[in-house]
């Protein structure tokens, strides 16, 4: 049994800030529209940079003729990889492989990649030049389907494979030199043949999901500079600046200390701005023009820059007539696109959790990376899992059904317990699994009757409940900073992206510190400042960061009350830290600023706290996959719909919505809410119309006319959302990750709710009004054609 | 190039010149001239709502407004509604509801929810969502933004009323 207690100082009970309902900190600046982004940043002599694009999926560069463009008047210069090679030797960059060019070299690999960049101090007179450079190409055979690409042996992507290290999770991961598979990865759990051969039933089905876009309203944007002796200063809308810093530095050669990356408020993120994105590129047109450059991308270009793995998942599953899960084996194929980006910790990190949030007594998964000719695919929000659990959850309604139970009683029967070893080996700890699936049943009323309508329109309802494991290791490290009049800072590498996460992190240092978090300042992240963290990603900075704040405010206070403690003559330990001073059994009350007065003789000197967490890890063991230590904690959501199916036009309608977390103690309840309600409806849009829709690699869709986000009209009649909080033993004050938890049950609860509605089952994202009509129509014994 | 040619217009209230080129739009100027930057560019396509603007009074797209026909207009962004020091009704009602996230969308919802409640004061949920149905929220924070704009119209009617019942005893006293 694992009993894995962090190191470092336990979290206390709150001291009335962590679980207050504080408005965000800088609720005024954004209703008043000053709310500072890296999208507003002008700087003097700044010139602008405009990227050519491929416009083929995959090809060997012939040529590329930039004269008529560099010919335009008011254009600065055209830049090609020719050009970065001067400065950047070995312009390959990832957070998994080196293996995306900064510029295209020689080949590309699909449309929208960047071949060369036109640079001039009108947007506008860029824009225009970028058509006028002219590029030549050898057409090569594409491949755009993940499970095509993993088998074809003519189109290949990649001639050469190359692993980066940066991150420790990723060392182990092995590549296949000569195929499109990036990375692999196989768990074995238990004799998975045997535990076949006791099953009664064996269910098998392919469930795929499409590929989407994160969309961030403030398209990715970056500027950089060289400062007065040649450093690096890199202002970006990056979800990871710790990252870009480590990343440009090593592309150059150069120590960290010279690169200072800074970021702002996100217009959004989603997982579009994490690693690194632009940076690289816009560093080296500084270094080259020795200029400010900005490149700021357009709606268009968002879709070839980032995009959400499509996948297709083989599940097969043994269950007894009882309904006891006994074997699963689950093949997983990533469309990755044609760069790795963070595919291989997708493949890893979603993989070895296709089992699901079940009890099963022999697991064999099988995770593929696969390159392919469409533009890269990243984390979005979930990092995988919503398309894993689109698969297990869709199939468990439809072995409940074949063996004629409840799809609520299926899921009781089978859900992973604390105490029992999930199916990488790890023992589920302070998990809410169970109470998750009760909270779930008893908001959609599940035992009641319920409708399913009558002539066109029918009702139906669906319920499905995933499980992610947080990203591991990381690190995050935070410090606390008492200025000299007691005034509070807190120094950390979060980036606020509208998750609320300054919010929270004022929260907790201010609980700790007897202040009100409103009087506490989060000093947004720059390297040259703020100390290391692992990246804004995968709901891990609230456990994450916020262990790190907490100890640094731990550590701050520790350092003001011995201060306070030499003073007075009193022992530490009788000293109390409550509003904003150190209070003294004699009745006295000293100020966190009078105390420092006092030290210095005037009001001088800083107390600095520092708190650093790296939670305990174990990689898995490279024949089974299996580890005890996969994970500091699991995120648990589920999702209840009832909807509506139009049965003449194919068109479904969420009437209610519930949306159920576990986040083990929110820190601040509403923003918790929020997090919960806001991913379960950006899940809504990627289960029942956002797709990217290709031809031959290109993008049809790629504008906001085209790919329709939801919007005010596709909110469902009732949206309702549920807090869970199963505490988590090294959670500051008990909390974990909320950012993707909304999102892990939607799409197979819809699913659900249509066979339960109409009797058909669709297996592919998105839901369409189409998909659903021509499922019927088969159903009923009906061609499509002549619908 | 293209010539640039000087307009004269109204700026939250303010006259203000500007030399504008003829392809330039009106989030551009606005931004590049008078640093309003709560006039975001997004979709660019006049969907999204991030570059809502008053022009004569009536909301539109900067993205696809050209800044040269605002010559001789009058002007307003959500820089104008209110302040840091002293929030519009409708500001305070987003912060009391929560009505945002990352906060990029959110002047242009403030500029639509603000123009509905002077021509709507008492809006339905379904009134709500179809005026505001060309702003976008990816953060979708939108059962929130609805709650904000009934919190608003609340405030502005108590405001009325109070202003009323004023008017009324100034009108006694008088």
């Amino acid at each position: 049994m694992s009993k894995v207690m962090e190191p470092g100082v336990q979290s206390a009970a709150p001291s009335g800030q962590v679980g207050r309902p504080v408005k965000r900190l800088e609720s005024a600046a954004k209703v008043t529209g000053r709310a500072e982004y890296i999208h507003n940043l002008e700087l003097p002599g700044m010139l602008r940079a405009k990227v050519v694009r491929s416009t083929v999926a995959h090809a060997r560069i012939r040529g590329i003729d930039t004269s008529a463009a560099k010919a335009l008047p008011g254009v600065y210069d055209v830049i090609t990889a020719e050009d970065i090679l001067k400065v950047i030797p070995d312009p390959y960059y990832g957070p998994a492989f080196h293996d995306q060019p900064i510029l295209a070299i020689d080949k590309v690999r699909h449309v929208g990649e960047p071949v060369a960049v036109v640079l001039a101090t009108d947007v506008h007179v860029a824009d225009q030049a970028t058509d006028l450079v002219e590029v030549e190409y050898e057409e090569l055979e594409p491949v755009f389907h993940e499970v095509e690409a993993y088998k074809s042996q003519t189109a290949i992507v990649h001639d050469v494979i190359r692993p980066a290290g940066t991150f420790a999770d990723l060392k182990s991961l092995q590549p296949r030199n000569k195929t499109n598979v990036a990375m692999e990865y196989h768990l074995r759990n238990g004799d998975v043949d045997a535990a076949f051969a006791k099953a009664d039933y064996v269910f098998e089905h392919t469930f795929r999901s499409q590929q989407v876009n994160h969309l961030p309203l403030e398209p990715t944007v970056t500027v950089a500079q060289l400062t007065d002796t040649g450093n690096l200063l890199i202002h970006t809308s990056s979800q990871s600046p710790s990252f870009v810093r480590i990343e440009v530095a090593r592309l150059l050669g150069w120590p960290e200390n010279k690169v200072r990356v800074r970021t702002a408020y996100l217009g959004g993120g989603f997982g579009a701005k994490l690693y690194i994105k632009l940076e690289a590129l816009v560093a080296a047109l500084a270094l080259i023009t020795q200029r400010p450059v900005r490149l700021s991308l357009t709606m268009e270009e968002q879709f070839y820059t980032i995009t959400r793995h499509a996948a297709t998942v083989t599940i097969r599953t043994g269950v007894t007539k009882d309904g006891r899960i006994v074997a699963r084996d689950c093949k997983t194929w990533w469309n990755g696109g044609a760069y790795a980006d963070i595919g291989p910790r997708v493949t890893q990190k979603s993989g070895f959790t296709a089992a699901g949030p079940y009890d099963i007594e022999a697991v064999s998964l099988d995770s593929y990376a696969v390159y392919t000719n469409l533009p890269p695919a990243g984390a979005l929000r979930g990092f995988g899992i919503p398309q894993l659990v689109w698969a297990y959850e869709s199939q468990a309604d439809i072995i409940a059904r074949e063996l004629g139970m409840d799809p609520l009683e299926f899921r009781r029967k089978n859900i992973l317990r604390n105490g029992r070893p999930h199916a990488t080996g790890t023992i589920l700890e302070d998990a809410g699994t169970v109470e998750v699936l009760e909270e779930l049943a008893r908001k959609m009323n599940w035992d009641q009757p319920f409708d399913r309508g009558s002539g066109t329109i029918r009702r139906g309802r669906g319920i499905a409940i995933g499980v992610k494991a947080a990203v591991s290791p990381t690190t995050s490290v935070a410090f606390v900073n008492l200025y000299s009049d007691g005034s509070c800072g807190v120094y950390c590498g979060t980036v606020d992206m509208g998750q609320g996460s300054d919010t929270a992190m004022a929260q907790i240092a201010a609980d700790v510190l007897g202040l009100r978090a409103e009087d506490v300042r989060i000093i947004h992240p720059d390297t040259e400042v703020t100390p290391y963290d692992m990246a804004t990603l995968g709901s891990r900075s609230t456990f994450h960061m916020g262990n790190a704040v907490r100890l640094a405010a731990e550590d701050a206070k520790q350092k003001i009350v011995a201060m306070c403690a030499e003073q007075t003559g009193f022992d530490p330990a009788a000293l109390v830290v409550r509003d904003g001073g150190v209070a003294t059994p004699d009745g006295s009350f000293f100020t966190f600023g009078a105390i420092l007065a006092k030290r210095h003789g005037m009001q001088a000197g800083n107390v600095l706290g520092v708190g650093s967490y790296f939670p305990y890890y174990e990689k898995p063991n490279p024949e089974t996959g299996m580890s005890e230590h996969i994970t500091p904690y699991w995120m648990v959501g589920g999702t209840g719909v009832e909807v509506e199916v139009d049965m003449e036009t194919g068109k479904v309608h969420i009437t209610r919505l519930v949306t159920v977390g576990d986040c083990g103690k929110a820190i601040n309840p509403g923003i918790v809410r929020r997090q919960l309600s806001g991913a379960s409806f950006m899940q809504m849009g990627f289960t029942l119309f956002e797709e990217m829709v290709f031809d031959e690699g290109q993008v049809v869709n790629a504008s906001m006319a085209d790919y329709k986000i939801p919007g005010f009209w596709d909110l469902p009649d009732i949206n309702e959302v549920s807090i869970v909080e199963v505490p988590h033993r090294n959670g500051p004050f008990g909390a974990k990750g909320i950012g993707e938890t909304g999102s892990l049950g939607l799409s197979p609860a819809v699913a659900n709710a249509i066979y339960d509605a109409i009797g058909v089952r669709i297996y592919e994202t998105p839901l369409t009004p189409e998909k659903v009509l021509k499922a019927l129509r088969e159903k009923q014994g009906q061609g499509w054609e002549d619908a | 190039m293209a010539e640039y040619r000087t307009i004269r217009f109204r700026l939250n209230g303010r006259p203000v010149e500007l030399a504008v080129q003829p392809h330039e739009n009106l989030v551009e100027a606005l931004r590049r001239g008078f640093q309003m930057y709560s006039v975001r560019e997004s979709c660019g396509q006049g969907l999204c709502g991030c570059c809502t603007v008053y022009v004569n009074g009536k909301a539109v797209s900067g993205c696809l407004y050209l800044a040269a026909l605002v010559d001789g207009c009058d002007v307003q962004t959500a820089e104008g509604l209110g302040t840091l020091q002293q929030l519009s009704p409708v500001q305070e009602a987003f912060i009391e509801c929560e009505g945002f996230q990352c906060g990029f969308c959110t002047p242009g919802m403030i500029m639509m929810a603000t123009q509905l409640l002077q021509e709507n004061p008492n809006p339905t949920d379904e009134e709500i969502k179809h005026y505001m149905s060309g702003n976008l929220c990816r953060c979708a924070a939108y059962p929130e933004i609805i709650a904000a704009v009934h919190r608003a119209a609340e405030k502005l009617r108590a405001s009325k009323e109070t202003d009323a019942k004023a008017d009324q005893a100034a009108t006694v006293a008088g």
